[in-house]
């Protein structure tokens, strides 16, 4: 039978606790419990010391520490603080398992030879870790990855062949299977040693496969091999040029070979794109990028016409807009680089295409035509609006470049007093009209600070235009919003009018002036 | 139907240099919203098919004043086809007013907007044309006779609608706002509540026989299918209501 794997182990002790402070920020040094269905599951060092322990209900741990800081289980966080973790370890060494958030193991093999002893690995790695993340760590080394994790509780490497004699007096609570564990101390069995030393058969025959393999652990015979953690395979697809391409037509022929390496790629490993990042660096060193996002695959063809759309788009569509869009300047040399970066990666068996074919179709057409106009004009070109909460018509909606994602600038569900009522305008001006409202004796409108019209409003001089007897209003209806933040802060009174033309105005006062809002068209 | 004819590719060719997407050029047939895209049921005795046929150009001519209910005519002529599943574009419209739309009943996550073309115009209109249901374009001063006749040609081609709003030379229906009649405001009292829009029709072809209808838009609850309008029994009810208030 062959020698259990050499192993090495990194462990960092009380994870959730240390995840729960990178990424809330709670902080660590003070007594920290980390709660699961009102038991706690890890806690920080300060709250040991006070007699917390894992298994204690939320009011026990609170009567022995008083001062004690409560975070709620999050596996998914635990996991995503230890990435950056587990990169490090990747770092300086290879083939790396991660067995849950806060271990993860390597074989032992190689960092010992490159770094010239286990101990030196050992250190090399916590030391690494602890630059790159500024996260503590201990290790253990030892045969099997059961072994290895008890001497990193630890901090010890066990050398070769010892690993039974390090186990022997060690309690069988460290089994980690509680019913086998209380079954196996009533019969007086009270260490690993003591329990690897039963047959091995009768171990299997009175208590089952799962006992026989922790029986296998308790005798240091782990032989389950590591299982490494496989980087996701790199996927976006690059070409350099050595002569800058300078037309747009050279560029989206080049791109369309890229394209077909990228589609034998996401192929090849079953996979599909629903973003599609087209990455072009100029000889300069400019370098312009652009999301592009569809439903299902682009095909080569379409990819190079993306291309062509975008580099149009820099080359002549920006320039046209002038200064009212903020763009990258127009490029001064040709591309040396283009980049395809798959993005929003799904298995190909996930993609979903609409049921009846002829509605995805016109989706598709549609789409297709916005993308166009938006490689013409900039992805800021074609937009849609996006109904939200808000008090005026501007307000409530939200326009969202075609293809965004399409949020709602405020929650709805607040009940916005002071909201108009409908029917809303047809006509919002996006920024407003100045304008000058008179009473019947020809002075300038004005609203009192209690809410009350200065007189009654006869005439509404839109700039610019004449003057409009007033037939019907209402109003003033008062707006005081985000009073606690004074950059947003807006006070206005709002007016409808309804002019002797047959035009209907929402006119709203503010600063002294009077602007129309929007127009009932 | 017409809507089905290939015209000559040249003569879309100076419209825009973008490359015809070939597979656009086959609609299929069973295309939920069919030849003749729905129209609110008040409209639809204005319009020759009673709906917006695909490949017409029904071209929407602001009122005087020019802000008295054109673009609420435009948004209720589009209202019952977005329902229906049809993709809208609104070229040069700045000032769309999106809650308006969404009372009407306009599904806004189908509506494209493109506020502001620039010299593009005509192109940005044909790229749209090839790909939605209808496209709304506020016509922008200057465009040439030659222009216009392409652009029909294409939505001719490719099955679209095309509304111009503004002055449009050949269109085959022109609706226009004739008078507008706000009820509700009172003199320091009330809201806006709904409108009464007079809007007539007249065109080439079916269309020649001018007509002429009146409508809610917006309705009493602001929209207008809550609010069928008969217009005789509803008008004269509505007029004792309006005196009393």
């Amino acid at each position: 039978m062959t020698r259990p794997v050499r192993t090495l182990l990194v462990w960092c002790p009380d994870w959730p606790v240390v995840a729960a402070e990178i990424v809330d920020g709670v902080p660590a040094t003070a007594p920290v419990a980390v709660l699961h269905a009102n038991r706690v599951v890890a806690c920080s060092p300060a709250a040991r010391a006070e007699g917390v322990r894992r298994g204690l209900r939320r009011r026990e741990a609170q009567e022995r520490c008083p001062a004690l800081i409560l975070v709620d289980d999050d596996p998914g966080r635990d996991m995503r603080a230890f990435e950056p973790v587990v990169a490090a370890v990747e770092e300086v060494a290879a083939g790396v398992q991660v067995l849950r958030p806060g271990v993860c193991a390597v074989a032992a093999r190689g960092p010992a030879r490159y770094f010239g002893g286990e101990e030196q690995a050992a250190e090399q790695i916590v030391e690494h870790i602890a630059q790159a993340c500024a996260v503590e760590s201990q290790v253990g080394i030892a045969d099997g990855v059961f072994a290895a994790g008890l001497a990193a509780r630890v901090g010890r490497i066990i050398p070769p062949g010892e690993t039974p004699r390090f186990l022997a007096p060690l309690p069988i609570d460290a089994l980690g299977r509680p019913a086998l564990t209380d079954l196996l101390r009533r019969l007086g069995i009270r260490t690993l040693g003591d329990f690897a030393a039963l047959p091995a058969g009768d171990v299997l025959a009175r208590f089952g496969f799962d006992a026989a393999l922790a029986h296998q652990l308790a005798a240091g015979r782990d032989h389950r091999p590591l299982v490494p953690r496989r980087p996701p395979p790199p996927l976006d697809v690059s070409d350099t040029y050595d002569d800058p391409l300078d037309r747009v037509d050279v560029a989206a022929f080049a791109a369309r070979s890229l394209a077909e390496r990228l589609h034998e790629q996401l192929a090849a490993h079953g996979l599909g794109c629903t973003r599609l990042a087209i990455e072009a660096l100029t000889a300069h060193g400019q370098e312009l990028r652009r999301v592009w996002r569809h439903d299902g695959l682009l095909t080569a063809a379409a990819i190079a016409d993306r291309v062509r759309w975008q580099l149009e788009g820099w080359l002549t569509g920006r320039r046209r807009r002038g200064a009212d869009a903020p763009s990258p300047p127009p490029p001064t040399s040709g591309i040396v680089r283009l980049r395809l970066v798959p993005d929003g990666i799904v298995a190909q068996g996930d993609l979903q295409p609409g049921l009846w074919g002829a509605v995805g179709a016109e989706r598709e057409r549609a789409h297709r035509a916005f993308h166009r106009v938006q490689g013409l004009l900039g992805p800021e070109a074609v937009v849609t609006a996006v109904l939200g909460g808000g008090r005026s018509p501007g307000d409530q909606v939200r326009l969202v470049p075609w293809g965004d994602e399409r949020s709602p600038a405020r929650p709805s569900t607040p009940p916005w007093p002071g909201r108009l009522p409908p029917p809303a305008p047809a006509l919002v001006l996006p920024t407003p009209l100045p304008a000058a409202v008179y009473d019947t004796t020809g002075a300038p409108l004005a609203v009192t600070a209690r809410l009350e019209l200065s007189g009654t409003p006869a005439r509404v001089e839109v700039s610019g235009e004449e003057p409009v007897a007033v037939v019907s209003w209402s109003g003033p209806w008062p707006l005081d919003e985000r009073w606690w933040a004074p950059e947003e802060a807006r006070r206005r009174a709002r007016l409808q009018v309804g002019l002797a033309d047959g035009t209907a105005l929402l006119l709203s006062l503010a600063t002294g002036r009077w602007w129309v809002e929007a127009v009932y068209d | 139907m017409t809507s089905r004819r290939v015209v000559g590719a040249t003569a879309l060719s100076a419209v825009s240099e973008l490359p015809a997407v070939a597979d656009g050029l086959v609609r299929p047939a069973s295309a939920s919203t069919g030849q003749i895209l729905p129209v609110l049921p008040e409209l639809s005795d204005l319009l020759p098919h009673r709906g917006l046929r695909r490949g017409s150009t029904v071209s929407v001519v602001p009122g005087r004043p020019a802000r008295s209910g054109g673009s609420s005519l435009v948004l209720a002529l589009l209202a019952e086809a977005s329902r229906a599943g049809a993709w809208c574009a609104v070229v040069g419209v700045p000032t769309f007013g999106a809650v308006a739309a969404a009372e009407l009943g306009i599904a806004l996550e189908r509506v494209a907007l493109v506020p502001y073309p620039g010299p593009e115009w005509a192109t940005v209109v044909a790229a749209l044309i090839d790909g939605v249901d209808v496209v709304v374009a506020a016509v922008p001063p200057g465009v040439t006779a030659s222009v216009a006749t392409r652009l029909a040609a294409r939505a001719r081609q490719r099955g679209a609608v095309l509304v111009p709003y503004g002055d449009w030379e050949r269109a085959d229906v022109t609706l226009r706002v004739v008078r507008s009649v706000w009820e509700g405001l009172g003199r320091g009292r009330g809201r806006l509540r709904r409108r009464q829009l007079t809007v007539s029709a007249c065109g080439r072809g079916a269309a020649a026989q001018p007509r002429e209808a009146r409508i809610w838009l917006p309705g009493d609850t602001a929209t207008v299918a809550a609010a069928p309008s008969r217009p005789p029994a509803r008008r004269a009810s509505l007029r004792v209501v309006g005196g009393a208030a």
